[in-house]
């Protein structure tokens, strides 16, 4: 091998530009080999070793934010590297450090491996990381296949819990639904476009996704392709949860684990819209006359179905979960509004960043208010919060009217600046069904503060004795990590401005 | 040490930089120290901006400043200052704030602490509304002081506190939200994006909105804001909320914050959307006479429990408030803004000296009382003046009010003026009959009973103090209506659009 060659192969050494996803990928490896490594009765420290591997990660993603390849291809296409791709790595990255704290909480009270556990949730995050960066049809369904099968075993994690076993299996069965339905359309989209000779001879076809959004600008009457189109939003649409594919949210978001149920609230769903953004912006953007009626319908019915079918919830789990649908919607009216309002995507990642502060302060909380069962995780379990536990409370009174979006704190912004993105694309019925979402939110939101906090009536001389809610106190980490998550939410509320100017470059 | 226009940002700092050291854990003793100096300050600084204000101010806004919060993409700017209409609102929410914390301070109340960071949070959030010229921040901080209202009525609220506590959230939220999206409209419409009130006011003077379109976001506004100040049939969160409420969130709320609909109305909706407030004025003033004046005032009539009836009875009052704005006219809208002012001032003290009459009867029931005069002359005195104010008699700031309004309206409507007129002696009854119910005549066998395990004493000086700040500014402005009258008339008939445009200065 000559010298010459070396230096070719160093190059055009392409690697450099995935080095997020490589060492995450790395770190996933590593632990499996310090479990095997390390005595057990040093075990307990693999989880530190994962949570420290990751926050060097999102150091690293932050000082080389503006990387050289900002804009490039690499990898013979397969992916793009954007702005947009960068914000989504710092997002999974500390969405997936958070799922990580809420493990090492949740792990330890049952009797289930957990090296796996925070192995295959680097993995995961490590593909959707790709998966937001995609330029290639390719690319998308592998990363996007691995994020899925990671998660089909996150789910169904506590093996010997029945509801978490049933959890598992209806998300096996919708997401291999939602996943044969979107390969279904990317084979049509394939099948629409065919081989397209480039300019100096090379062969093009309908994966990439710039020669699609080519095919479809050119052709956006085609039915083939549109179908397709629709078909891979379908399976977009299982991801965030959107009607009519979030029929499988309230049962699995109770049957997982804690932590995964965090996860899939957080990351799979900011993957989701990632990748929503990355389509409508991107490849089907020509198809706007088709796909606004289509998701303004969706955006409409999943603001609705999620707010109402919380209403009567009383399984904090399940709440969690219906009421992200009705999230899910008013991102899709920012993922509209993206059509014409430029900087509308801006607002959306900037409602997800919110979300993720408010939603995983939430969970930490649930993380320590639950017992041995953790699917059963009702209401009632935050009586009298308040006073057994000061902090918690306030913490989850802080998450839980973010995401009511009540001002001062940062989900108000959120929605304020998707309302005013949704304002300028003049999609006024949906604001109007928005609204009504938000005033239905803040009832079942605030049933929930009043358990914690407005003691309910009990007789004096009750026979029955109160049975003791579990609760655990939180360890000086845990204390500092939920406070960090309720002090950003309110300070963000009052002074937004580092995350909008970066988010949305106004 | 500070220019004035650093002292009103003091102002509004102060209680929430109180509430956030409390929250941090001070112990209670200094807690209530710093508490009831959070509440003073604003006070003092409220009274010397009053004294500073200019006289010849015309529409323009005093005590400016402005600070950048990061969303200056969207036109949002943190921006404060006060002109004529607001000074009096300022000064308002300063000194009823004052009141009710001086009394909240002695309440003994359970989980002291925590009840005084959220009544602090409550007045930091009322001095913004009425300080801001962005209309993001106007709604920004009236939110702020919302939020604490559920949580009082929720925690250390009487009976029903858990049912009101959520009706209270769910109306006023529909309100808010309705306001709000009335406020984006006017944003995005205007094509000034900007939410400062001044910039907004340039950009529609010198372009206004097509007349369709100012019809809808005036309905927007004119429902979403009226829900907040309670318009028929709107209303009946009210009622229960303020009978549940603790008695310090009571004042803060139907004193002030309840302003802010009318506040919002008449500063914001009908100077930016003059067309569409023509449209809509019938359907305001049949409301506010018929339901609010009309209806709430027989119910009013009807009540036997002394907090509902004082919540109704703000219903009734906010009727007037809404038919003066119906007049669109400068002395109509003035009268309201001084009516305002009075029926803040009069309704906190009322709530205020119902929760000491319950500490010495035990009792809401009018027909468990009779006979308390005797036994706390002090009380007597004060709640029989405080009724005189609330029905509008002569020496106290509702007259000149009341009277101002009613000018305005026979311009309007003489029979509109002549149901209202005919409100005045609905509430002469039910307010008279209430005092003499709770003060005079032979006491109840209840009463009796109370009375004689627990001797009622009279009002001490801490509770006489509050009461005192409060009908002393009661006195002070019936007698002096200019001290108010001036700064808001020079407001309200300076020309739309300043001569200072600051469209693309504020861009």
């Amino acid at each position: 091998m000559s010298l010459e060659l070396l230096k070719a192969a160093a190059d055009s050494n392409q690697w450099w530009a995935l080095a997020p996803e490589v060492m995450l990928a790395c770190a996933a490896l590593a632990l499996l080999v310090l479990e095997l490594v390390l005595p057990r009765a040093e075990h307990h420290k693999i989880p530190l070793f994962a949570i420290a591997a990751q926050a060097i990660v999102l150091v690293g993603v932050f000082l080389n934010f503006d990387t050289n390849w900002l804009g490039e291809s690499t990898f013979g296409g397969l992916i793009r590297h954007s702005n947009w791709g960068q914000i989504a790595r710092v997002f999974f990255v500390l969405s997936s450090l958070l799922v990580c704290f809420l493990a090492t909480v949740c792990l330890p009270r049952t009797r289930m491996p957990r090296v796996e556990f925070y192995h295959t949730v680097l993995v995961v995050t490590a593909a959707m990381m790709l998966l937001a960066q995609s330029d290639h049809f390719v690319m998308f369904f592998v990363a996007l296949e691995t994020v899925t099968v990671g998660l089909y075993i996150l789910v169904s994690y506590f093996r010997d819990n029945p509801l978490t076993l049933e959890a598992g299996l209806k998300y096996l069965v919708m997401g291999a639904l939602s996943s044969a339905i979107m390969l279904f359309g990317i084979v049509l989209l394939y099948g629409a476009v065919g081989r397209v000779e480039g300019a100096n001879g090379a062969i093009h076809t309908g994966f990439e996704f710039g020669t699609a959004a080519a095919f479809l600008q050119a052709h956006p009457d085609n039915f083939l392709a549109v179908a397709g189109a629709l078909l891979v939003l379908s399976g977009v649409a299982f991801k965030i949860g959107a009607f009519p594919f979030q029929i499988w949210v309230p049962d699995v978001y109770q049957g997982a684990p804690t932590p995964v149920t965090a996860f899939l609230a957080v990351s799979s769903k900011a993957a989701g819209f990632a990748v929503l953004l990355l389509l409508v912006r991107n490849v089907f953007a020509p198809l706007q006359s088709v796909l606004v009626p289509v998701l303004s319908l969706m955006a409409g019915a999943t603001i609705l179905f999620g707010n109402l079918s919380a209403l009567t919830q009383r399984n904090a789990k399940r709440l969690m979960g219906l009421s992200g649908i009705s999230h899910a919607g008013y991102l899709l009216l920012g993922v509209i509004a993206s059509f014409t309002v430029p900087w509308a995507g801006g607002a959306v990642w900037f409602y997800l960043f919110t979300y993720l502060l408010a939603t995983m302060a939430v969970f930490g909380v649930m993380a320590y208010c639950t017992g041995e069962n953790d699917a059963d995780h009702e209401l009632d379990t935050y009586d009298r919060l308040s006073r057994d536990r000061p902090f918690l409370a306030a913490v989850l009174a802080i998450g839980l009217g973010s995401l009511a979006g009540i001002p001062p704190l940062a989900g108000f912004l959120g929605k304020l600046i998707l309302f005013i993105a949704a304002f300028q694309a003049h999609l006024y019925t949906l604001l109007a069904v928005a609204i009504v979402g938000v005033v239905l939110s803040i009832y079942y939101y605030f049933g929930w503060i009043k358990a914690a906090f407005f003691e309910s009536w009990r007789p004096a001389f009750s026979t029955e004795t109160a049975t003791a809610a579990p609760r655990t106190t939180p360890s000086l980490f845990g204390t500092l990590t939920l406070a960090l998550l309720a002090v950003a939410t309110v300070v963000l509320g009052f002074f937004p401005g580092p995350l909008t100017s970066w988010l949305i470059g106004k | 040490m500070f220019n004035n226009a650093q002292l009103l940002q003091v102002a509004i700092a102060t209680p929430l930089v109180a509430a956030l050291i409390i929250a941090l854990g001070l112990p209670k003793r200094f807690s209530v120290k710093l508490a009831g100096a959070a509440f003073i300050v604003p006070a003092l600084i409220a009274l010397w901006l009053w004294k500073e204000f200019p006289a010849d101010a015309g529409g323009s806004y005093q005590f400016m400043s402005s600070r950048a919060t990061g969303l200056g993409a969207f036109g949002i700017s943190l921006k404060l200052g006060l002109n004529g209409v607001a000074l009096p609102m300022f000064v308002l929410a300063a000194i009823v704030g004052l009141a009710a914390g001086l009394y909240a301070l002695r309440s003994g109340a359970e989980r002291l602490k925590t009840y005084l960071m959220l009544l602090l949070i409550m007045q930091g959030g009322l001095l913004g509304v009425f300080a801001s010229i962005d209309i993001f921040f106007f709604y920004f901080f009236h939110e702020l002081a919302l939020i604490p209202t559920f949580i009082m009525v929720g925690i250390w609220g009487v009976r029903d506190r858990n049912y009101a506590a959520m009706k209270m959230t769910i109306y006023l939220t529909v309100g808010a939200m309705l306001s709000l999206i009335g406020l984006i409209a006017l944003y995005v419409k205007s094509g000034a994006e900007t939410f400062d009130l001044i910039a907004l006011r340039a950009a529609l003077a010198h372009e206004p909105l097509a007349a369709t379109l100012q019809n809808n976001i005036f309905g927007v506004l004119m429902f979403g804001f009226g829900i907040l100040v309670s318009l028929w049939p709107l209303h009946t969160w009210a009622p229960l909320g303020y009978g549940a409420a603790p008695s310090s969130a009571a004042m803060l709320h139907a004193g002030v914050l309840k302003k802010f609909g009318l506040y919002g109305l008449i500063q914001i909706a009908v100077p930016l959307l003059p067309a569409g407030a023509q449209h809509w004025v019938w359907t305001l003033a049949l409301l506010a006479a018929l339901g609010n004046v009309l209806v709430v005032g027989f119910i009013t009539m009807a009540q036997r429990d002394l907090k509902q009836m004082l919540g109704y009875s703000s219903v009734m009052h906010m009727g007037y408030c809404f038919l003066g704005i119906a007049t669109l006219s400068t002395v109509g809208t003035g009268g309201v803004v001084l009516l305002m002012v009075a029926h803040g001032l009069s309704v906190a003290l009322l709530f205020m000296l119902a929760t000491s009459i319950h500490h010495r009867t035990h009792t809401f029931d009018l027909s468990d009382m009779g006979g308390l005069a005797q036994r706390t002359p002090v009380l007597a005195a004060f709640f029989v003046a405080a009724t005189f104010a609330s029905i509008g008699l002569p020496g106290f700031a509702n007259f000149p009010g009341e009277l101002t309004i009613f000018v305005a309206l026979w311009k309007f409507s003489p029979w509109v003026t002549a149901v209202a007129v005919s409100g005045i002696v609905i509430s002469a009854i039910y307010a008279l009959r209430a005092a003499a119910k709770i003060f005079f005549g032979s006491p109840s066998e209840q009463f009796q009973r109370v009375a004689a395990e627990h001797p009622p004493q009279d009002l001490d000086w801490q509770e006489r103090l509050p009461a005192l700040i409060l009908l002393a500014t009661l006195f002070f402005i019936g007698c002096w209506p200019r001290a108010v009258s001036d700064a808001v008339n020079s407001a309200l008939s300076a020309p739309a659009a300043a001569p200072t445009a600051h469209v693309t200065a504020h861009r």
